[in-house]
């Protein structure tokens, strides 16, 4: 129990340490780069293979004043950027060699400008994933910007990327996707064993430590809760958690949630470990692989075009795979990509009759009561009214 | 002083309104005569392509800010709201979509089509994405997405265009040819874009006889005119060739004569301040923005706005020697798939060629890809030119995040700042 406690605890300091003091201290140990991200679809194996630790950048949360990062953005602006340039200023994020931007809003895509304005003598690349999923064009592309990244990487004194190297990486994001997938199944089976806050500063963890020491993180989680015979099942409502996959919700909302009668049995929370839905293959060429893979084994994602599939149907199945009773909608505000798809997946959720509720968030929220009844209700709503 | 009503009576003005009424007439009776019509967005438009296919351009932005203009903006998004859209998200799609729940009439009171095709030119705005993935619900109509990479480099590389035109290749032309029943005639696109080269050539002689002293035009309200033909349904055709060279005409004879731009209230007389604008217009208050600049003597000389769909006055002309090659380059050009540091450097150059006293920001809640990094914008080109920035809030057809009284403190107190920096006082 307290090893459990323990682990945690280290997740935890690891999840609020907006200083990144364990990536400095990889710094001086390994002599390597580390390299920013935001969310959700950054190949980390790249950056794995020539030596650069990947560090996610998710905002500061809920524990850091916004002061100058205010001065950056209208008040209609979410709130990720202005916590992220605010870690910028403050020397945080000193210690990151480069930042990536992923391609999933406008309000991202232009902070890798104001990144390349502020920050001339960092690498920074706006990362353009593909939304033509064929190989030959979609996958040219995103290979030709893979090579690109990789090679600015070399410029600046990583490794050479070698199909040695990158297949070894591929492995090791596989057995990481593959622990996270087995905690999400063990959540789904029995959430009572597997609290979301918990599972959540794994996750959150796992985006700053070395992945290695992130699988080993969860894989000893894993152990611990399987034998702790102290957790037992409640009668709480079984939800998704919908439209969280960028701006992360502050740690105090996801316990809300859970105390308020919820389990949350699936979610969008730190995308960036499960957006490659299964195994990279080994086989061939990793780089072929992974670029594969993104094209094909992507989950479906509200920034990423659905071709030919249904909108919100990728939802519905959720559900039904998590025995969930229904939805919470969950968006940052002022998050485009979440709030224009949540009328498509409510149309889709109520075809299916499944009961939904939504609200909006920001990382650094501290006021949870109205939340809380809200969510609270709709937990009654299903235990009392629902089939499932 | 003339009226506003002779202010409109420019023969350039008048073939305009022929042909944009012309264009909704066809559409509404598209159903009838056949044509078909393909739903497509303005920053990466391929009307070129879609005339050499006989089909009809409907852009959902136009129709939205039309809406706007027309005071009818504010009931679409209220029915939008009440369907489930958020009041955080782009007016522009909640006018769009409460236009279609309230029975799909355009801006000239004529029903318009449904799309045979919707054309996804992801051109610098992600939420283009959304907006056809509500359509297509809508609709479910035969969809293509067109993925135009952004400029995040600040550069179009060989692996951009050839991703775009193997796209239009590979995907688009063979949608087309499903669509219309008609083979790819890459002759006839060529003669297209050979009539744009034209209409550009004369687009920008008109763009920039603002660096005249007075400047002839506007270039952001006045602006917004001159670039309807061309950003919209006529770019390729000969109604857009004859439309600029009368344009063009007009201004040459204005600087002749030394007269300021066409105002609400007919020639603005004195020409006071001179700004560059970055964002584009609030278009529920469009005319009452406008007398607000014109009452202070303030001419926009260059603006951002009037270059979403297409940047041709730093050389980019369509090429019909390298058709899709073309139609790719000038979708990767147009100015919100331009990078923060890009769109700097073209904002600073705009206040030095055209001597401009300043430069202003209308920031719109709807716009991200416009707003978000303005302030950025408004520090870094204040830095590089030493000019004064302005920053005014408003939206595009939400006319509920419009504040007159506010807008106008601005403005006046920025105009003041100019007048401060030309004479010196209370400069230290």
């Amino acid at each position: 129990m307290s090893a459990l406690t323990d682990l945690l605890d280290r997740a935890e300091r690891v999840y609020r340490d907006w200083r990144f003091t364990t990536v400095k201290e990889w710094k001086a140990r390994t002599g390597g780069l580390a390299v920013g991200y935001m969310p959700v679809w950054v190949p980390r194996e790249v950056l794995h293979a020539q030596g650069v630790l990947p560090v996610g950048v998710m905002g500061a949360g809920d524990d850091l004043e916004i002061i100058r990062g205010d001065a950056y953005y209208q008040s209609y602006i979410c709130h990720i950027p202005r916590s992220t340039i605010e870690l910028a200023l403050n020397g945080s994020l000193d210690c990151l060699d480069g930042m990536l931007f992923p391609a999933t809003c406008d309000v991202i895509r232009n902070l890798s400008g104001i990144w390349k304005l502020t920050f001339a003598d960092k690498l920074v690349r706006y990362y353009d994933t593909p939304q033509d999923f064929d190989p030959a064009r979609g996958g040219a592309f995103v290979r030709k910007d893979l090579e690109e990244l990789s090679e600015d990487l070399a410029r600046r004194g990583a490794r050479p990327l070698t199909a040695a190297a990158l297949r070894r990486s591929v492995e090791a994001y596989n057995e990481n996707r593959r622990l996270v997938r087995g905690l999400y199944d063990l959540r789904r089976d029995a959430p009572w064993k597997v609290p979301t806050y918990e599972l959540y500063v794994l996750l959150r963890a796992g985006m700053v430590l070395p992945v290695e020491e992130s699988s080993a993180m969860l894989a000893s989680y894993r152990a611990a809760v399987e034998a702790d015979t102290s957790r037992r099942p409640m009668d709480q409502a079984r939800v998704v958690l919908s439209g969280s996959f960028c701006e992360q919700p502050p740690l105090g909302l996801l316990k809300t949630l859970e105390r308020s009668g919820c389990y949350i049995v699936d979610d969008d929370l730190a995308q960036v470990h499960r957006w490659i839905r299964s195994d990279v293959p080994l086989e061939g060429d990793p780089l072929d692989a992974l670029v594969a893979a993104s094209l094909h084994d992507a989950i479906p994602h509200p920034t990423r075009w659905s071709e030919g599939e249904k909108k919100g149907e990728d939802l519905v199945e959720r559900v039904r795979r998590s025995r969930a009773g229904g939805v919470l909608f969950a968006a940052p505000s002022f998050c485009d990509p979440a709030l224009l798809d949540q009328p498509m997946a409510v149309a889709a959720i109520e075809r299916a009759g499944i009961p939904w509720t939504a609200f909006k968030y920001a990382e650094n929220g501290g006021q949870f009561q109205v939340i809380r009844e809200q969510a609270g209700t709709f937990a009654d709503s299903i235990k009392l009214w629902s089939a499932a | 002083m003339p009226t506003p009503k002779d202010a409109l009576k420019d023969d350039s003005q008048l073939r305009q309104k022929t042909m944009i009424a012309d264009h909704f007439t066809r559409l509404s009776r598209a159903p009838d005569t056949g044509e078909k019509c393909v739903y497509t967005y303005v920053p990466g438009n391929l009307t070129e392509l879609l005339r050499a296919f006989g089909t009809l351009p409907v852009l959902p932005e136009i129709n939205a800010l039309q809406s706007g203009m027309r005071g009818k903006s504010r009931d679409f998004i209220a029915l939008a709201e009440k369907t489930g859209h958020s009041e955080d998200v782009c007016a522009y799609v909640k006018s769009d979509i409460g236009m279609q729940a309230a029975g799909n009439v355009g801006p000239t009171g004529e029903r318009l089509p449904k799309p045979d095709l919707l054309l996804l030119s992801y051109t610098g705005c992600f939420t283009f994405l959304k907006w056809f993935e509500l359509l297509r619900e809508q609709y479910q109509c035969p969809t293509v997405m067109l993925h135009v990479p952004y400029q995040g480099e600040g550069a179009i590389t060989a692996s951009m265009r050839k991703y775009v035109v193997d796209q239009i290749k590979e995907k688009l032309i063979p949608a087309l040819e499903q669509v219309t029943g008609r083979a790819y005639d890459e002759d006839l696109l060529k003669e297209h874009l050979a009539r744009s080269a034209k209409a550009e050539d004369d687009l920008v002689a008109v763009l920039e006889s603002a660096k005249h002293v007075p400047s002839p035009i506007d270039s952001w309200f006045g602006g917004v005119y001159y670039i309807g033909p061309i950003f919209t349904a006529f770019r390729g055709t000969q109604d857009a060739v004859e439309y600029y060279r009368m344009l063009r005409a007009e201004v040459e004879e204005r600087v002749r004569l030394g007269k300021g731009p066409v105002t609400p209230d007919g020639d603005l007389e004195r020409e006071r301040y001179r700004v560059v604008v970055e964002g584009p217009p609030p278009w529920t208050h469009f005319r009452e923005l406008w007398k607000m600049f014109a009452d202070e003597g303030a001419v926009v000389v260059a603006s951002t706005y009037t270059k979403v769909g297409g940047v041709y006055d730093f050389g980019f002309r369509h090429d019909p020697s390298r058709p899709l090659e073309t139609l790719a380059d000038y979708c990767m050009g147009c100015y919100t798939n331009l990078n923060l540091p890009t769109r700097v450097d073209m904002i600073a150059r705009y206040v030095r060629e055209y001597s401009a006293d300043g430069f202003l920001i209308n920031s719109v809640k709807s716009c991200k890809s416009f707003s978000a990094g303005q302030l950025m914008i408004l520090r870094e080109v204040e830095k590089r030119t030493g000019r004064p920035g302005g920053f005014i809030e408003s939206d595009l057809v939400d006319p509920r995040y419009f504040s007159a009284a506010n807008v106008k403190n601005r403005l006046e107190s920025y105009f003041q700042m100019i007048e401060q920096k030309r004479t010196g006082v209370g400069v230290a």
